[in-house]
């Protein structure tokens, strides 16, 4: 079953692209450490989720890039193309010449509908490829114009055109003391929007992953480049192939699926985050050793570490709220085969109250700033007023509000 | 400069929050020609030429030809060119090519003429100059009055025609002096136009304020009665003292020539320098002080003209640093001014 990326704006194009990078180049490697019937059926299992066969014979990625300057995507595609393993179909781009100007009601009520044909064009086109369609995985910035306010409106278009797709939005969380100054009420918003539409929402904070690069990967000088490639090990090694708990004997056929039916048990609960370890320098790689039970001790205290509770093992009923059961609350995936040179690794999908916080500060920073009006005539100017922006606030209050209750 | 500048903006919006804004030049090894800009400005042209000097690998040198003219007749002209490695002949020659986006008026003729007979008279064409004779007389009045009428339909013609060749207009940039007739008077006659002909284009000012000891008597009028038609027209204002330039120049100056031990300035790396050009000594005062206006402005779309890790581009630093529809003046530093031969001596911060 098949994944159709969609990547919007200039965030997701450069994440989208180290994505297929990293899954390319994980299915590549040699590192397997398993039997090679094992690594065939991967390998073949992981390119029919994420790519197409072309004539040349280069895998072409199930994506749509989408952007309102061709800047980006004139790089991300000629990136793509010179690894030589892999590319992007040459017409399954959009790109205009403008730009969104970091603002999201530029995104969502200018470009959204003046381009809406074309860009769900592309889309149709990319699944009538699939032969069965698992679901979209789209990946978006809340901070800017495109990604977000786009973004919010392709998932509508989505949702509109699949109705029964699942519709994964990868979200990235921009710094606290981002660079963009509107970014609270992009991101207010975005979530607002999304939360309607999306069916899950997997969040990468920028924070963090600056912090994983800094203290655990010993980057000195963290680029852009080395953040995304950190999102984009986390992400490929939940989206590899795996077997579930139920069909341990051949590959999961349904990633997206199985996935939201664990994790959004309740439509009022969407937020996902995503933990992955070990994240380590290629170079300390060949050096260490490592054993699951303290790869899973390891997550666990990361996972609690959000949560103040005390040890256990994943089934302790007191990391879950009452009205779960902890045996359908947790759900193990595994796949004898290594991921990205790594000889184990453990990632851990979760829906829990890490992002409430950050989510609290958002809210809280862009109420400050609508309170003073400030900015806001930027985006009435384009068809957003006033009541959609008390509209958001609300809808994001009430999500506060329940994951405070869990 | 075979290595990456780092310039810092700080900008100060009235609401007295600081923000920080870094631009990064990214030196890049493709050769741009023609009308491509993708932001094509009004009298804001960059023609960029940017070569790899195959011969030296390990060092990408980046060309850049950059103009910028200014209305009134007070400042004089700017001209960047930096040559590097063999063959800038080769390459003279295909400028010829090129075609500034740009819209040059004034009321005397005495420094479009000028900018005609330089170098860089291939770059405008006669239908891109509209000039009189008389000149204003430092009088807002008849460069907003009087000449705003007689020249209006011949401007908007020839304004016309310039947005015509572009396949995607973004903003114009408008370049003028405050304290002038022409800069000052037609140049708010001229902002009012674009409102009404273009209404949906960003127009960016770039207006050079006069100073305390400014020797025209009549400067103070002639800004205040501009500022009025800016604080309706325009988007976002750029705000430039010639005192505050000349500060920079003496301390750039005072740096060089101090003779201070380790404090070698590395040559062409002065924000002030037009090293390489064809004028071999500077001749008008006003040029060192015209580099730093011209670097401003490029290093303000370098964004939007390179490929980065996050692009910030004009309408974008508009979008944020504009709160409220009447507060858009910014700020802008600059740094650093120059850089230090010898790499051990600690940088001033």
């Amino acid at each position: 079953m098949s994944i159709v990326a969609v990547q919007l704006g200039q965030c997701g194009n450069q994440i989208g692209q180290e994505v297929f990078n990293t899954i390319c180049g994980d299915v590549r490697g040699t590192h397997g450490l398993c039997s090679k019937k094992e690594n065939e059926a991967y390998h073949d299992a992981c390119t029919e989720r994420f790519f197409s066969e072309a004539e040349s014979g280069v895998p072409v990625a199930r994506a749509v890039l989408v952007d309102m300057e061709p800047k980006v995507i004139s790089q991300t595609l000629s990136i793509a193309a010179r690894s030589g393993h892999w590319k992007y179909n040459d017409q399954s781009h959009f790109c205009q010449k403008q730009g969104s100007g970091n603002n999201w009601a530029n995104g969502y009520s200018v470009h959204g509908p003046r381009n809406k044909e074309v860009i769900m064009n592309l889309v149709r086109k990319e699944v009538e490829k699939c032969d069965r369609l698992s679901g979209f995985f789209t990946i978006m910035s809340m901070a800017g114009g495109t990604g977000s306010g786009l973004g919010a409106f392709v998932t509508q278009c989505l949702r509109d055109a699949f109705p029964t797709s699942f519709i994964l939005n990868h979200v990235i969380w921009p710094y606290g003391t981002g660079e963009v100054i509107v970014q609270n009420y992009n991101s207010v918003l975005t979530l607002s929007h999304l939360y309607q539409s999306s069916d899950a929402l997997l969040v990468h904070e920028n924070d963090v992953i600056h912090k994983i690069c800094a203290q655990l990967m010993h980057i000195k000088q963290i680029s852009f480049r080395d953040v995304n490639q950190v999102i984009a090990h986390q992400l490929g090694s939940v989206f590899q192939p795996a077997h579930t708990a139920e069909a341990s004997l051949h590959y999961s056929r349904n990633p997206l699926g199985d996935l939201m039916e664990t994790l959004v048990p309740h439509p009022e609960f969407k937020m996902l985050g995503l933990r992955n370890i070990p994240q380590m320098p290629e170079n300390s790689l060949a050096y260490s050793t490592f054993s699951w039970h303290g790869l899973l001790k390891h997550l666990r205290q990361m996972l609690i570490a959000n949560a103040k509770m005390e040890e256990g093992s994943f089934r302790d009923p007191s990391l879950y709220t009452s009205w779960l059961n902890p045996q359908d609350a947790f759900n193990e995936w595994k796949t004898p085969r290594a991921f990205n040179k790594y000889e184990k690794s453990a990632s851990l999908v979760s829906n829990s109250q890490f992002l409430l916080k950050p989510l609290d500060n958002v809210v809280g920073k862009a109420w400050n700033m609508f309170a003073s009006k400030a900015y806001v005539h930027q985006y009435t100017k384009f068809g957003i007023e006033e009541e959609d922006f008390l509209d958001s606030f609300t809808a994001l209050e009430q999500v506060i509000s329940s994951y405070t209750n869990l | 400069m075979g290595e990456e500048t780092f310039h810092v903006f700080l900008f100060h919006p009235p609401d007295g929050l600081l923000r920080i804004f870094l631009i990064e030049i990214v030196f890049c090894n493709c050769i741009l020609w023609g009308k491509h800009e993708a932001c094509c400005g009004r009298v804001h042209f960059k023609v960029f030429i940017t070569l790899n000097n195959k011969k030296s690998k390990r060092e990408l040198y980046s060309n850049i030809c950059c103009l910028i003219f200014y209305y009134s007749s007070k400042l004089g002209m700017l001209l960047f060119f930096r040559s590097a490695g063999d063959g800038p002949d080769i390459y003279k020659g295909k400028i010829c090519s090129l075609k500034a986006r740009a819209l040059l008026i004034d009321m005397e003729e005495g420094v479009v003429n000028e900018i005609l007979q330089g170098p860089l008279r291939d770059v405008f064409d006669s239908k891109q100059l509209i000039t009189d004779v008389s000149g204003s007389g430092n009088n807002w009045a008849v460069g907003y009055k009087v000449y705003g009428c007689q020249y209006r339909e011949n401007i908007v013609e020839k304004l016309r025609k310039t947005a015509e060749h572009c396949d995607c207009l973004q903003c114009f940039f408008i370049i003028h002096s405050m304290g002038g007739g022409t800069g000052s008077g037609l140049g708010t006659f001229v902002l009012n136009l674009l409102e009404d002909e273009f209404p949906e284009v960003y127009r960016f000012v770039t207006s050079v304020y006069p100073s305390g000891e400014d020797d025209v008597i009549t400067s103070p009028y002639n800004s205040v009665l501009a500022m009025k038609e800016l604080n309706e027209h325009a988007d976002c204002v750029l705000p430039i003292e010639n005192e505050s330039l000349f500060d920079i120049v003496n301390k750039i100056h005072h740096m060089v020539n101090s003779g201070k031990l380790g404090s070698t300035v590395k040559p062409n790396s002065l924000v002030t320098s037009s090293a390489g050009t064809t004028k071999k000594v500077q001749e008008k005062p006003f040029d060192a002080m015209n580099n730093i206006v011209a670097n401003l402005l490029l290093n303000l779309t370098s964004s939007a003209r390179f490929e980065g890790s996050l692009n910030m581009d004009l309408n974008e630093i508009s979008m944020n640093l504009v709160p409220f529809p009447r507060l858009h003046y910014l700020v802008s530093s600059l740094t650093p001014l120059y850089t230090l031969a010898d790499v051990n001596i600690p940088s001033r911060r």
